[in-house]
Parts: structure tokens; C-alpha cells; sequence
């Protein structure tokens, strides 16, 4: 490689990383608790909560939103979502003449109709995944930290292509102990770097993809929703819409062996006027996080498509396992703890060399 | 250190090319499959890991 080729990328090097340092600490420093959520949350939370009656009969989906809605009144339905592991439906509405964001939460004992504790996070880690999603920035925060990905990425591309000018006479895994520290670190720095490359380069590709949730929730709203809508003329009202219950068992014909997630009724952002959009997922850690929705026409309860999501919305889906590494077990969750760690190291290493050549041309 | 000539970029990159291979397989694994794919997943991943510390502790 010629000085000036080597030149360039060092530039490349030096920038990408310099500039999204600190973010990426941050991001790492963040994300460690974040990949054992689940544990933590059991750790910290009393979640003893049982059904009072777990054997008893269930009530239907249509009582349970009567239910919910009689505790609001004036309200009208919006979502509802299932726990896995407790008899509870969630089920969240909004003020009829309100704006869209101000919703209400209700956990509902499907045994009883009575209340149930809602299950959140514990506020620490509440706050970590905030912080790491979008520094409470809302939308221009999660790009920023997008931007801050694809730094990233330069910087692991230009770091491969300056691994070999720096390594061409030492052998893999070269550690110089003896050497004065700058030596040591920058061998720290190689090795890490070298060795964490792929999974570096999933976690920040899929972060990047998440950064962009929302304009792709949006695209996919707007148009391939939007057109299974474009034979209707006016929404329904909401004493006109069949029954919930069979609409959801008319789902579940369409879609066998598939498990139920969340229903979105009509006038919600994941559904359209006209219809109950009723999503499922499967049951393999691909499949389960990948969403199909049937949706069922809210006038007749008849099955008007299964729309299946098109690919950038399958991406995001499949960005998030990727990213926080929930998907395969504790033993998975501790080496993604591992290389977290590892790229801390590189980060901080990386600072490091930098500072120190920095000062060795001041002396 | 002795200095030989340059390596070639096989033998340069030829470790941490497996390295990344086998992390990615890992990674798609533990994705597709429960069960078995869990603990290989990892095992793979990890081998990344358990090269650092074999370049740490190796003998000189």
C-alpha cells in the first residue's frame, strides 16, 4: 500500500472514530445492561402477581374491551396486546375527541375482567434504553446516534484496510508485552479490532437500521397500508364494527400455527379506518420477530388480506435480535456482554494512541 | 523482535477471516434454530473471544 493510500484512510480512521467516540461509549456503556434486560428486570422487580382465578374460564376478547372501556369512558380502543406469561390482555384507548398520544393502559385479568399490575421495566433500565435509543432527543436524537453508526462503520472499514500495513510482519495476535505502552495498546487495539470485526460490524449495521424506526414505520403506513384502504370512502363508526372476538378467531384461520401478538383497531397508526389489523408472530427467534398482519374487515369480520410485511420492515424486525443480542439464551447474552466489553477496550485504547502520538509530536 | 519479510495479506487476514466467519455463523444460527443454536451460537461467537485470550497467554 502506498504512504499516501495509507495516509488517506488513516485520515478516515482518525475522524470517524474521533468524532463518535464518546457516543459510542456511551452506546456500549449503555447497552451492557441492556442485553440482560430480562434478567435485571427479574432481578429488581417483585413481580409476584398472579390471576385470582388462573383455572377459571377466560372471558372473550369483546367482554374484555367492554370491560376496558367502561373504566374510560368516552374512550375508544386502540390497541391490544397479550402477555405470554400470565392470563392478562392489555388494552390501550384513547379520548375519542383527544389527541393520539394521550393514551390510557389498562391490564386486564382475562379470568376476572379485574385489574392487573401492568408490568413495566425497572426505571434504571428504562432510563438506559431511552438514553441509548435516542438520548431523549425523540426522532433527530435516534438519527443523530444513526449518523453516529455509520461512523462507525468507516472507522471499522478503514481500521481492516490499516490492519494490513501495521501487521504485514507480525504474526496474528501479536502482543508486545515488553514494549512501552503505546506499542502495547496499539496491539490491544489491532487485536481486538481484528478479532470483534464482524460482530462490530452486525451490532452497528442494525443499529443504524433501528435509528430509523420510525420513518420506516412511516413508509410502510403510508403506502402498502394505505392501499388495502383506498376502496373504502368513510371510517366506521364504532357502534357499527363486528365482533373483536371473531375477527381475531378469522385471523387465526388464515394464519395456523402462528402465535397472536397485538391487535391495532381501526384509526391507529398500525391499522387503517376500515379494518382490525391483527398481528402475529412465529415461534422460532427469526419468526418471532417477524410480524404478519391479517387484517379483518371491521364492518363484516371478514378476512380482507394478510398482508405480509414488505422487506425494510422485516430488516427492522430483524435489526433488533441482532442488535441487543436477546435472542439466543443467557450463554449468547454473556459473549455479546464479552465483546461489549472488548469494544470498550478498542474505544478507549483508540483515544488513547491517539492522545499519546499527540503529545510524543509536542515533545 | 526479528523482522522477516512482509506476510501475505492471506496470511494476514486468514485468522481473523475465519474468526468473522464463524462469529456470523453464530450470530444467523442462534437466529434460525432454538435449542441446539443457542449453546453453538455462542460457542461460535466466543471463539473470538478465545482468541484474544490465547494470544495473551501463549507461550513466547
Amino acid at each position: 500500500m502506498k504512504p499516501g493510500t495509507i495516509r488517506a484512510w488513516s485520515w478516515v480512521h482518525k475522524w470517524s472514530s474521533l468524532v463518535s467516540t464518546a457516543f459510542l461509549l456511551m452506546l456500549c456503556l449503555t447497552g451492557l445492561p441492556l442485553v440482560f434486560t430480562h434478567e435485571l428486570n427479574h432481578l429488581l422487580l417483585d413481580q409476584s402477581w398472579q390471576a385470582a382465578d388462573p383455572n377459571a374460564p377466560k372471558k372473550n376478547l369483546d367482554e374484555v374491551l367492554a370491560t376496558a372501556l367502561a373504566r374510560e369512558p368516552g374512550d375508544v380502543p386502540a390497541f391490544m396486546s397479550f402477555d405470554e406469561d400470565r392470563p392478562v390482555v392489555n388494552v390501550t384507548s384513547r379520548p375519542a375527541d383527544g389527541p393520539a398520544t394521550a393514551f390510557h393502559f389498562q391490564p386486564i385479568d382475562q379470568t376476572t375482567g379485574d385489574p392487573a399490575p401492568p408490568v413495566a421495566g425497572h426505571p434504571l433500565l428504562e432510563f438506559l434504553l431511552q438514553l441509548h435509543t435516542d438520548m431523549f432527543l425523540g426522532l433527530s436524537g435516534m438519527l443523530f446516534l444513526g449518523v453516529m453508526g455509520l461512523l462507525l462503520i468507516a472507522a471499522v472499514v478503514s481500521g481492516v484496510v490499516l490492519y494490513a500495513p501495521f501487521m504485514r510482519r507480525l504474526p496474528f495476535g501479536t502482543l508486545r508485552l515488553e514494549k512501552a505502552a503505546r506499542t502495547r495498546w496499539l496491539d490491544w487495539h489491532n487485536l481486538l479490532g481484528i478479532v470483534t470485526v464482524a460482530w462490530v460490524t452486525v451490532v452497528g449495521l442494525t443499529g443504524v437500521v433501528n435509528t430509523l424506526a420510525t420513518p420506516i414505520l412511516t413508509v410502510w403506513k403510508n403506502t402498502a397500508l394505505k392501499e388495502l384502504t383506498a376502496e373504502y370512502a368513510a371510517p366506521v363508526a364504532t357502534g357499527e364494527r363486528a365482533s373483536l372476538d371473531q375477527a381475531v378467531a378469522r385471523a387465526k384461520q388464515a394464519l395456523p400455527g402462528k402465535t397472536l401478538q397485538f391487535v391495532a383497531f381501526p384509526g391507529t397508526d398500525y391499522s387503517t379506518d376500515h379494518h382490525y389489523a391483527v398481528f402475529f408472530h412465529g415461534d422460532t427467534p427469526l419468526t418471532a420477530h417477524l410480524t404478519t398482519p391479517a387484517l379483518i374487515d371491521v364492518r363484516t369480520g371478514e378476512l380482507a388480506a394478510v398482508a405480509p410485511t414488505p422487506w425494510y420492515v422485516k430488516a427492522l424486525s430483524l435489526s433488533q435480535p441482532l442488535h441487543f443480542g436477546d435472542y439466543g439464551g443467557l450463554g449468547l447474552k454473556i459473549v455479546w456482554g464479552l465483546l461489549d466489553l472488548a469494544t470498550i477496550v478498542i474505544l478507549g485504547s483508540g483515544l488513547y494512541l491517539w492522545l499519546a502520538k499527540k503529545r510524543g509530536r509536542k515533545a | 523482535m526479528k523482522r522477516g519479510k512482509d506476510l501475505s495479506l492471506r496470511a494476514v487476514f486468514g485468522v481473523p477471516l475465519i474468526l468473522g466467519v464463524l462469529a456470523l455463523i453464530g450470530l444467523v444460527g442462534a437466529l434460525l434454530e432454538n435449542g441446539l443454536w443457542d449453546g453453538l451460537g455462542a460457542a461460535l461467537l466466543v471463539t473470538s473471544a478465545a482468541a484474544v485470550v490465547w494470544a495473551r497467554f501463549r507461550r513466547r
